[in-house]
This record gives structure tokens, sequence and C-alpha cells, in this order.
């Protein structure tokens, strides 16, 4: 540094007056804006592990009849409301690998209840890629092959067994099938309409947004619950559970998208004004372009993760309905259906393994909360 | 004498990086005005935050001192608890910011916001913190305190909301105000009252100011030692005579040199020719209805545009200048063809000389497509003007895209020619645009706009958003290309200065109205209308010798029907558009 005669202070480090206009700035940011997204989103730990456990969810949804000992409505007439049976691996000091004791249900001739006695001097080992009942991997190639099944001779009921006799842990496995696509169908149902009229609504304005905007009102306003009871009451008792299923998700997604379509309402809004709309209006690009090459990838991954925050209430909704005993009906196995058997008050109390479905609801329902606030805190990745 | 605050060797980071202020000193007697000077990332901002210590969460302070000497000793910032700094800001310490809007709640009555500080540091009660604020208020400037005390901040305007500021920073009497950007919001008429307050009430209490600005016009107004920042270092502090007199640093030259200042002019300009008009509007106007704020009363008429008669000579540059509000930006909008005019208007243009004119407003579709190539825009603002999802090189060809020229391979070649042209590297087009500085996306804007080869430009404000290095090579770009390539442009901007250098013919606009057009010459020789005299007397000019002139401006800033007799107008009496000279239209009773 140098000091001038007149006090002043000069920096006399080298400066290049020239310095050149072809130098990036943001290096960093040079990047697609979905990279710059995942960059900043593996920083939100907890939406990325929810995220994770979801993929892994969802990517086993196909192979739940391997992973699951017994088929979903397989019934063990012999062991009504038996409890969870834990797996072992130490038998009287010594290590034999995962084995469980068979039980036998007594009769309680006192409280006149069943009452099961394990027999620990035969420990039973489970095997590993057993034949078991038949099923369909991915609902096409028949098989027989479980990743374990129950010991001959004895049963295996990991999270007990319900009024029936059939085990609740398989039963959650396949109710997962159900129970997570649910969301996905009302989800795309919901995207679809709430995209359509939103856009419309956001880009049209007038009459059209004037119109639109108290439907969205009319139904919004509507109770709820009663709409579902009365939607899902008019669904035919004599079609298959296939269709039911169906039918329940489009009637969730058809409930649900004025809410979408209000929020894409207003981004649409708001992108109209960004001036890289209006430098394209202007340089003569027609609505169906401007829609499809700028406002839509430039909200899509709002909608992305607003649509992850509202797959939960879908989930939510047809629990509430299968609880109800208004939506999916048996045969049919949904984790709402399996509460189903819980609403007695009794039986939470003697069995309370009939309410274990509550917690995949409850870890799935978190997980989706999880992944979509850390999407929506990654949305904007450019500072 | 010792300093009222002294930074010591001031070094702030953010994360893991390197540090984003480097080694910064400075200090600040008592009652005396420090200026700190840079552009935009040279860390002026963040090393006034660290003084208050409310820096973003991200960022740390690695080493450096902050002392505080006061009537009750010395206080070393830098050490302090939070809770004893709490006891420092806004009561010894006080900061004003850049945005008056957003630093204000908009939930709570502008008194009741600026009383605040008085309960929370003097323990005053809800009565006296009243009377205080009333009287710094008065003192502030608001007409009717009254009146200011129970209003929202919507209710105010930009210069009135900063006023607000100013008054809540000032009502614990601090011994030192920070001032963040105080004026850069504001236009330039405000500008000037603005800092001629802060000036006055410095004189009154005799605080010390640290006034942050990338301005050297405001500077010159109101610094006595100055601080040049760039890149997180200071390159060069001292008095502010000594610094703007002659500049020691290469740095401070630059900015020197790039500061747009109006010319004195000696000699009258002549009007350009009349007679190959590219654009000509004629009789335009724009009403816009409002809904007024009261359930059942009628609605409002808002007058963006009162006729306007326009002349864009092929080749030559048109500036309409304006404040916020004034109309420049809706007649630019209404001349694209964008928004129609209010019926009897009507705006013609001739792709080329002696051809038949097109009116703008009643085109079929194949002519509407002929127009758009021939017409394009540049934007304000160059980090919206660029889709974020798009490479620069979809973004480029998409002009063409459009309107279905060339092959892919040619479209990609004229892109790359194109970013050659502005003078970027055309390797850049796989890039995404916000790795680029706003200097350089507002390159890429033009480079767009130039695309499709137009002979028209329409430039709204394309460098208010820009450092003013960088606004000075932006507009030697434009200059270039027009040279060139025959362009013709429609300039629109708040800032005389700037317009002094590029038009060949200036409007000044203000509520809807042209109040004097002519070329720049003239309008800086020999303005007519007090609010062009106001414009330009308080353009701030890094000149140490040339203040303000405040009287002149508070002559022609005020609503017009404050203005002199003869220019007076109202919304049912506006006086008419003269020729006083050839080529310089006043608009006043004669």
């Amino acid at each position: 540094m140098t000091h001038l005669p007149d006090g002043r202070f000069v920096d006399d480090e080298p400066y290049d007056p020239q310095q050149s206009i072809l130098e990036l700035e943001r290096r960093d940011l040079d990047a697609p804006n979905w990279l710059l997204v995942w960059r900043k989103f593996r920083t939100h730990k907890l939406g990325l592990v929810s995220g994770v456990f979801l993929l892994l969810s969802y990517l086993l949804l196909p192979f739940m009849g391997f992973i699951a000992p017994y088929s979903p409505n397989y019934r063990n007439a012999d062991h009504l409301y038996a409890p969870p049976q834990s797996v072992r691996w130490v038998h009287e000091g010594e290590f034999i690998g995962p084995f469980i004791y068979p039980i036998t249900a007594e009769a309680d001739l006192e409280t006149f209840q069943w009452k099961f006695i394990p027999d620990e001097s035969n420990p039973l080992r489970i095997p590993f890629l057993c034949k078991g009942d038949s099923y369909k991997l991915f609902g096409l190639i028949e098989s027989e092959t479980h990743l374990f099944c129950a010991p001959e001779g004895a049963t295996l009921f990991l999270w007990g067994s319900d009024r029936l006799g059939r085990d609740v842990f398989s039963r959650i496995l396949y109710g997962a099938q159900l129970s997570l696509t649910v969301g996905l169908i009302g989800i795309s149902v919901s995207f679809f309409l709430g995209i359509l009229f939103g856009s419309i609504a956001g880009y049209l304005g007038g009459k059209t947004d004037w119109l639109i905007n108290r439907m969205i009102e009319i139904l919004r306003s509507l109770p709820e619950l009663p709409l579902w009871l009365a939607l899902s009451a008019a669904v035919p008792s004599n079609w298959s559970p296939v269709a039911v299923f169906f039918i329940i998700s489009v009637i969730l997604g058809i409930l649900d998208w004025p809410g979408l379509a209000r929020s894409v309402r207003a981004k649409f809004l708001s992108l109209r004004e960004e001036e890289y709309v209006r430098a394209a209006e202007m340089m003569g690009a027609s609505s169906a372009r401007v829609i499809r090459r700028h406002l839509l990838p430039n909200f899509m991954s709002h909608l992305i993760a607003s649509a992850t925050l509202s797959i939960p209430a879908m989930i939510l909704g047809e629990t509430a309905l299968s609880f109800l005993g208004l939506g999916l009906r048996a045969p049919a196995v949904s984790w709402g259906v399996m509460l189903n058997d819980a609403q007695n008050l009794a039986s939470i109390e003697l069995y309370p393994w009939t309410a274990i479905p509550m917690l995949p609801i409850v870890v799935v329902v978190l997980a989706f909360n999880f992944l979509g606030d850390g999407l929506r805190d990654s949305l904007d990745p450019y500072s | 004498m010792t300093p009222l605050l002294s930074v010591e060797n001031l070094s702030i980071g953010f994360g893991a990086a390197e540090p984003a202020v480097r080694g910064v000193s400075f200090e600040v007697m008592p009652g005396e005005t420090l200026a700190l000077v840079g552009e935009s990332g040279s860390g002026k901002t963040i090393s006034c935050r660290a003084i208050l210590r409310i820096l973003p969460k991200a960022a740390q302070i690695r080493t450096g001192r902050v002392i505080l000497n006061g009537e009750d000793g010395t206080t070393i910032l830098s050490d302090l608890s939070e809770r004893q700094m709490r006891r420092i800001r806004g009561n010894r310490i006080s900061m004003i910011f850049q945005e008056p809007m957003r630093s204000l709640s908009p939930l709570h009555k502008i008194g009741n916001q600026v009383s605040e500080v008085l309960w929370l540091h003097r323990g005053a009660s809800e009565r006296q913190a009243r009377r205080t604020v009333m009287e710094q208020f008065e003192r502030v400037g608001f007409p009717d305190p009254e009146r200011a005390y129970n209003s929202y901040p919507f209710e105010l305007s930009g210069g009135m909301r900063q006023r607000a500021m100013i008054a809540m920073a000032m009502v614990a009497k601090p011994d030192l105000l920070i001032a963040d950007e105080p004026t850069t919001a504001l236009d330039v008429t405000t500008q000037a009252q603005v800092l001629g307050l802060i000036k006055d009430l410095q004189r009154e209490t005799g605080m010390a100011l640290i006034l942050v600005t990338h301005d050297l016009g405001v500077v010159a107004n109101m610094a006595e030692k100055v601080v040049v920042m760039h890149k997180g270092r200071v390159m060069e502090s001292g008095t502010a005579a000594a610094i703007l007199r002659a500049p020691a640093h290469p740095y401070t030259q630059q900015l020197f040199d790039a500061a747009p200042a109006i010319p004195d002019e000696q000699i009258v300009g002549l009007p350009p020719s009349q007679e190959d008009l590219i654009l000509e509007m004629k009789a335009v106007s724009k009403t816009y209805t409002m809904r007024s704020g009261r359930g059942w009363k009628g609605e409002k008429l808002i007058y963006a545009c009162r006729g306007v008669d326009f002349k864009l000579p092929r080749g030559r540059t048109l500036a309409i200048v304006g404040e916020s509000g004034s109309g420049k930006t809706t007649a630019a909008r209404i001349a694209l063809g964008a928004e129609p005019p209010d019926p009897g208007g009507e705006v013609l243009f001739r792709t080329r000389a002696g051809a038949d004119p097109l009116t703008v407003h009643k085109m079929d579709r194949t002519q509407r497509t002929a127009f758009q190539r021939q017409a394009q825009m540049v934007f304000q603002d160059p980090f919206s003007s660029l889709s974020p999802r798009m490479r620069i090189q979809d973004a480029m060809t998409e002009p063409l895209e459009i309107h279905q020229i060339g092959t892919r391979a040619e479209q990609r070649e004229r892109a790359s020619e194109m970013l050659s042209r502005v003078g970027l590297n055309p390797d850049m087009l796989k890039r995404y645009p916000h790795a680029f500085s706003g200097g350089q996306r507002q390159r890429l804007s033009i480079a767009r706009a130039m695309m499709l080869d137009p002979s028209m430009i329409v430039c709204d404000e394309p460098t208010s958003a820009l450092d003013v290095s960088v606004q000075d090579q932006i507009l030697y770009l434009l200059e270039e290309l027009q040279e060139t390539l025959k362009l013709s442009y429609l300039f629109i901007s708040h800032d005389l200065a700037v317009v002094a250098r590029i038009a060949d013919e200036v409007a000044v606009m203000r509520q809807g109205l042209v109040v004097e057009q002519a070329p720049p010459e003239t309008l800086f020789h020999n303005p007519q209308h007090p609010y062009t005299k106001a414009l330009i007397a308080a353009q701030p000019e890094p000149d140490i010798d040339r203040p303000i002139n405040l009287k002149l401006v508070a002559l022609g800033a005020g609503s017009p029907d404050t203005w002199a007799e003869a220019f007076r107008f109202t919304d049912s009496v506006i006086p008419s558009l003269v020729e006083l000279e050839p080529g310089h239209k006043v608009r006043c009773h004669v």
C-alpha cells in the first residue's frame, strides 16, 4: 500500500482495468436447472432420506408377493388374533440363525379367550427362498417362491394375525400396493385438471378466469367428507375391487384439483410478468409456444413440489374412506381396509397389533412431507 | 481527535469460500460523512452490515475489529454480546436501507414503527414518543405529520417512505447513521431532495454518516471522505476533494470516466431531419380505468399517456425521459403494438424509406409478423429477461424459430455470429444465463434482439440496473451497433445524463404528457420548462465544485399545479406544446 502526501491511501496491488468481459461470473451456476436443484436438495438430509425411502418403497411394490410370507387372504383358522411372534437368534446359549418358537392356541376357560403358548423347547429355523402360496410377480408372472416363509408345521406372524387369522405383516405389504398407488393416480387426475383449468384461467384472464375461480370456490366450500361419502356410495357395489379402487382414486383427484389450479394460476400470473415471457411475446411467439416453452418448464418444478405435498392428503383420504367402510372393500387389501378391523375399541385394547397399519401410514405421510419440503426449499437454486 | 468509529482490518467470508471482504479499514470522525463507493459485489454493503453485526447467516467475520468511541468510553462492537449489541443498534448507530418499501412493515402504521425505537431504547411513554416522532416528521419534511403518523407504508410515495425511514433512523438521535444506497431506488429529483434532507439533518444534529453508494455524483455532493472498494478490497481512500479532483488509482479513474454527466452545451442543436421517418406516433393517448379504493365509488381514470406525438427518423435515436409513472414505458409499448392506444391515436411504421406506412395497430397477420421482425425490444432487468431454463443458444435462436428462418445449423451460425458481434465468446452458447454477470446478460439480450436483423429497437431503461462502468460499455455497444447497422432507437430512461450521450432528440415526460422536447444540446443549453430544469439540476455530478441546486429542483419537482403560472396544468386545463425555436417544443401557456 502507498500513502500519498495528501494523506490518501492507495492500494498498489496490480489491477487490470480491462477485465475481460468474457469471464464467467458464477461458474458454479453454469448448469441446467435440474442439476442445480439436485445439488441444493442433496444438502437437505431429511428430504434426501425420505426420498430414498419412498423410492425404495415404490420400487418394491411389484415384489411385495415375494417378500410377504403369506398371501393376503390366506386364513389360518386355528390362529385367530395371534400376537406377534418374535424372531430369535440364540437358543439355550447356542446360535442357530433366525428361528421362531411355534405357538399353539389354547382356550382359557376363565376368560374365554384364546391363549397362544410358545413351545420353547422346539426352535424352528425360518426357511429362505422357499415355496409357499402362489402370487403374481409384477401382477403377471406366476410364482411360488417367497423370500422367507413359515417353518413346516408352524406359523410366522411377525406382526400378529387378525380377526380371521390372516397375517398382518403380509397384508400390510400387499396393502401398500393399493394405498401407495391411490395417491399417484389421484394426483395425476388432479394434476391434469389443475394445470388445465389453472393455466386457462391464468393465461386468458377476464371472464374465463372469473368463472373458473368461482367454480373453485364452490368446490372448496363443499364439506369434503360428506361429498366423498356421497360419491363413493354411488359406486355400484357389484364392481370388482380394482374398478372400485380406480374410481376412488379418481374421486380423490377430482376433489383435490382446485387447490392445485389456484397455485398454477397464481404462478402463471407472476411468470407472465417476467421479462423473458414478454420478450417472447414481442418476438411474435404464439400463446401455445409461450406456455409450452417458457411458462410450463419454469413452473413445473413448483408443481412437482406442491404435488408431493398433496399426495399424503390422497393417501389419508383413501384411508379415511376405507376406514369408514366406503372406500375399498374386501377382498381388496389396503391400509384403510385393515384399519377398518381396528374400529372396535375393545379389539384394540385386547389385540393392539391390529392397529399396526397406522405405522406405515404415518411413516409414508411424513416421508412425503419431508420430501416435498426439501424440494420446495431447493427450487430456487440461483443464489 | 479520536474517530467515532474505526474499522480495522476487517475480513468477511461466506462459508468455506475465499473471503468476500479482505483487510478493509476506515475511520469516521464525529460529524463527518464517509462515502463507501463501489459497484455491486464490491463488499461495501457487507462491510457496513458487519459494523452492526447484521450479516446474513452464512457469512462470518474472519478477522478485524470494529471500535466505537463515544462519551462513555470505547466499545469494541465485534466483542459485544448479542444483547449488548441490541442496545447499540438503532440507538447509537442506525441504518437506512435501499428499498424503502421492503424495509417498512406493511402491517403497521408509520408512526408506530418510528415510535418503536423510542419505546425500546428510551423507555418513552406512548404520548412522549408520539410528540417526539411528530417533531421528527415535521423536520424530515412531511407536510402533514399527523396524517403521516397514521398512514400505512403503501399510502406513501417512494420518496415519502424514504423520509419515514430517515425519521425512524434519526429519532433516537444516533451518533452514526449508516445509509445503504438510500436514494438508488428513487427518481432523480426525489434523490436530490432526500440527499439535501440528510445533509441538513446532519448539520443540525452533528451526527456522523456512512453513505454507501455507487454514484460518484452523490459522493461529490455529500462526502468529506471517500473509500473506494472493488472486489472486497479498498482501492483508494482519502478526502473527497483529493480523490475527486485527481483519482490516483486506475479503478477510481475508471469509475470517474464512466460516470455519466450532463455536458455543458454552448450551442443550440439542430433538430433531426423529418424526411425519412421510421416511426410516427400521432396523438397517442392511453387511459386505464382503475377500480377506486372505496367499494361503491365509480371507476377512476388514469391517464398514462396524453396526446403524445413522436417522430423517429431512420437511423436516429429518440429518447423519452421521465420519472416512474410518467408514461414513458406505456408509450414504448404502444409503439411496439403490445398495447392498443385509445381511439384517435395512430402509430405508423415504414419498413423502408418511401414505403407505404403500416398502421401498427391495424395489421393483418402477415404484416404483423413482418413488423415483429423489424421492431425489437431490449428490457430493463438483465436478470429476468432470459429464461433460466434455456441455454443461451436456445434463447438466441428462439426468434428465428418463431419466424421459421433458416435451418437449425444456420440459426446456430447466426447466434454465434451475433454473440461475437456484442463482444462475447461464441462458446458461451452452451451455457446457462445465471452464470453471467448483469452486463454480460444485457449484451445477450441485445444480441437476441439483433437476431432478426431489426431496423428499430426499443430500449426500455437498458442500463438502469447496471453498474456505471458496465453502463458505459453497454451504451458504447449500442452506439456502435447503431452506426454500423443503421438502427433506429427509441430509448427510454429516467436519467438525463445517460440520454445526453446517445440521443438525437429528447422528450421529457411528466404525468403522461410531454413537457419539453428538443435535441439534447438545446435542452441542456436552454431548458425552458421548470421540470426539465429540475431534472438537470438534480443530476448529481462527480464534480465537487458543482453541488446540486436544490432551489431549482424544488421549483420543478413538485406536482404540476405548483409550477410557475405559465406551465401549470391541472386535470382539465392543459397548456399545449408550443414550438419556441425550431425543434424545441415546450408545454406552456403563451
